[in-house]
């Protein structure tokens, strides 16, 4: 029978240390609603986006009552709409956009992901038509987010992509400049993105995935937080330990509401993303957690070894929780969504070198970075080609998330407000790198991916 | 279906009874019951059986929830699997 400590620590937990369910995601294949005719598959997309998540945020509200915990987000992820485009023949895919974010309103999700391409080895027609729509597609929608896969372990990176991309970026943080460039916080260029992440901006629905699938994101960096206070000054064994036996609890709590929510909605459940998402709120941050191991800000030495230990207790407190564990599954460190990062980076103690070193331990890259709006396309291009090789290299994913805010410069700070939060403008490397970029072309596969 | 109702606040007399009637008007069945009271706050634990209520699950939830705004401390009904999902292996 469950004592009475079991069901205080648990609503202590959601109470006061902020555990939720980050989000509920639908996928939804599209590849059904193709059609050469631009009208008749756009009115396909609305009508099976609106008809399959009909119910999705009325069932997340039912569970979150059910069992007295919050699902925050209920979004929604779709197939890379390059390829669902092409057959069109047309040279934008912003009425494509227009119609995500129409069935999105429709049905109250809050975000909807897919607006994407894969172009690791090359791009197809569709591909380029679809990142050069990216700009307009960004401003004139609420709710669709973007991302671009350029590069993979599997087949290098894709450098023309990478140098059209730090363009792209710039010219969504143009469009958007009225908005802080906001444009560019629904944007994300990765490397070995995975094809069932239900985390925003980055979620899309992959191509091996089943027709309609539900996954779900835990989170709680508070509650991570909080177990470790009771753990202070002990050794390195019994802080991992403790970091896995609440990652366990944290996703045991997902699987539940995953399992529920799939049977309710007579979806089939995909998978768990463990991950540890942190949100603007005081007592919910990655940040804190490094501050609670024993760092005096995210970023001071030790920052990289103790994100490390974090990610991979995480992961393994987690796997035996879940039958299926996938997406991105680790720590995030969004800067402008975390607000002891925030702080770090505002008095320098968290540079974008550091946040690059750390992203090779956790499980996504540089994420919600403010940067001055003056940055030049091409170092924006050297910033992605620095994360994608160190995705390539050691076969995980990263990804790059970063705004040049237009008329801002280091010292200033952005405010995107609600789960995007606020950030300092971040100095960027002043040396050039526009002529590697230039170059062009492919960076040939590494060798470790000849695993045949 | 079993759920597990906390109720947590200051003290006062009738709160149990208050909760009690309650569930005993919803055909709402107690299983178990444990309670202390640490510095005048009144901390309560329930396991209840909801096979035959005459509401739905969330219909009760809102109820309690009401009841305790009324009485002055917070009232919270979760189903059980939670607390089983997160505590047992």
């Amino acid at each position: 029978m469950i004592s009475k400590y079991e069901v205080q620590e648990t609503n202590k937990m959601i109470q006061e240390s902020n555990l939720d369910i980050r989000t509920i995601t639908m996928g939804i294949n599209l590849m059904d609603c193709i059609s050469d005719d631009m009208d008749k598959l756009c009115n396909n997309v609305y009508e099976k986006i609106t008809r399959q998540a009909e119910n999705l945020v009325v069932t997340g509200e039912q569970i979150s009552k059910k069992y007295g915990i919050p699902i925050v987000n209920k979004r929604i992820s779709v197939t890379p709409i390059a390829l669902i485009g092409g057959a069109t023949k047309a040279n934008s895919y912003v009425p494509i956009a227009k119609v995500l974010d129409r069935a999105a309103k429709t049905v109250g999700v809050n975000f909807i992901g897919g607006f994407s391409a894969l172009v690791h080895k090359g791009c197809s027609n569709a591909d380029t038509v679809l990142i050069e729509s990216i700009p307009e597609a960004l401003d004139v929608t609420d709710f669709v987010c973007s991302s671009v896969n350029v590069g993979s372990t599997r087949t290098g990176i894709n450098m023309d992509a990478v140098g059209r991309l730090g363009e792209i970026i710039k010219l969504t943080a143009d469009r958007t400049k009225d908005r802080g460039s906001i444009g560019c916080a629904k944007l994300v260029v990765f490397c070995n993105a995975p094809e069932d992440n239900p985390f925003m901006a980055g979620a899309f629905h992959g191509v091996g995935e089943k027709d309609v699938v539900l996954n779900v994101g835990v989170s709680g960096p508070g509650v991570v937080k909080k177990a470790l206070e009771s753990v202070r000054g002990a050794d390195f064994e019994t802080l991992c330990e403790q970091v896995k036996r609440t990652a366990f609890k944290i996703t045991r709590a997902g699987q539940m509401v995953a399992k529920e929510a799939a049977g309710i909605l007579d979806v089939p459940f995909g998978i768990v993303d463990l991950s540890l998402a942190p949100t603007p709120a005081v007592g919910d941050s990655i940040a804190e957690i490094f501050e609670e191991m024993g760092l005096e800000k995210a970023g001071a030495p030790g920052t990289t070894a103790a994100l490390a230990l974090l990610n991979d207790s995480v992961k393994k407190g987690g796997v035996m929780a879940s039958s299926y564990v996938g997406g991105l599954s680790g720590a995030f460190i969004p800067v402008s969504e975390d607000h002891a990062m925030i702080e770090a980076a505002s008095c320098g103690a968290l540079t974008l070198e550091k946040l690059e070193a750390m992203t090779c331990v956790c499980s996504v890259g540089l994420d919600m970075i403010a940067i001055p709006g003056s940055t030049s396309s091409k170092t924006i291009s050297g910033m992605i080609a620095d994360e994608m090789a160190i995705g390539m290299i050691n076969a995980k994913t990263t990804a790059v998330r970063i705004i040049p805010v237009i008329g801002k410069e280091v010292g200033e700070q952005v405010e995107f407000g609600g789960l995007l939060g606020y950030a300092p403008i971040m100095r960027v490397n002043p040396y050039k790198c526009d002529d590697f970029i230039a170059r062009g072309g492919r960076i040939p596969a590494p060798i470790h991916s000849f695993k045949n | 279906m079993k759920g597990i109702i906390t109720v947590v606040g200051k003290d006062k007399v009738g709160i149990i009874g208050k909760v009690c009637t309650l569930l005993s008007e919803q055909e709402i069945n107690i299983l178990d019951i444990s309670q202390t009271i640490v510095q005048g706050y009144f901390n309560m634990m329930m396991i209840v059986d909801l096979t035959n209520a005459k509401q739905s699950f969330a219909q009760v939830v809102d109820s309690l929830e009401k009841l305790g705004t009324e009485i002055g401390v917070s009232i919270k009904l979760q189903n059980e699997e939670i607390f089983d999902s997160m505590h047992r292996i």
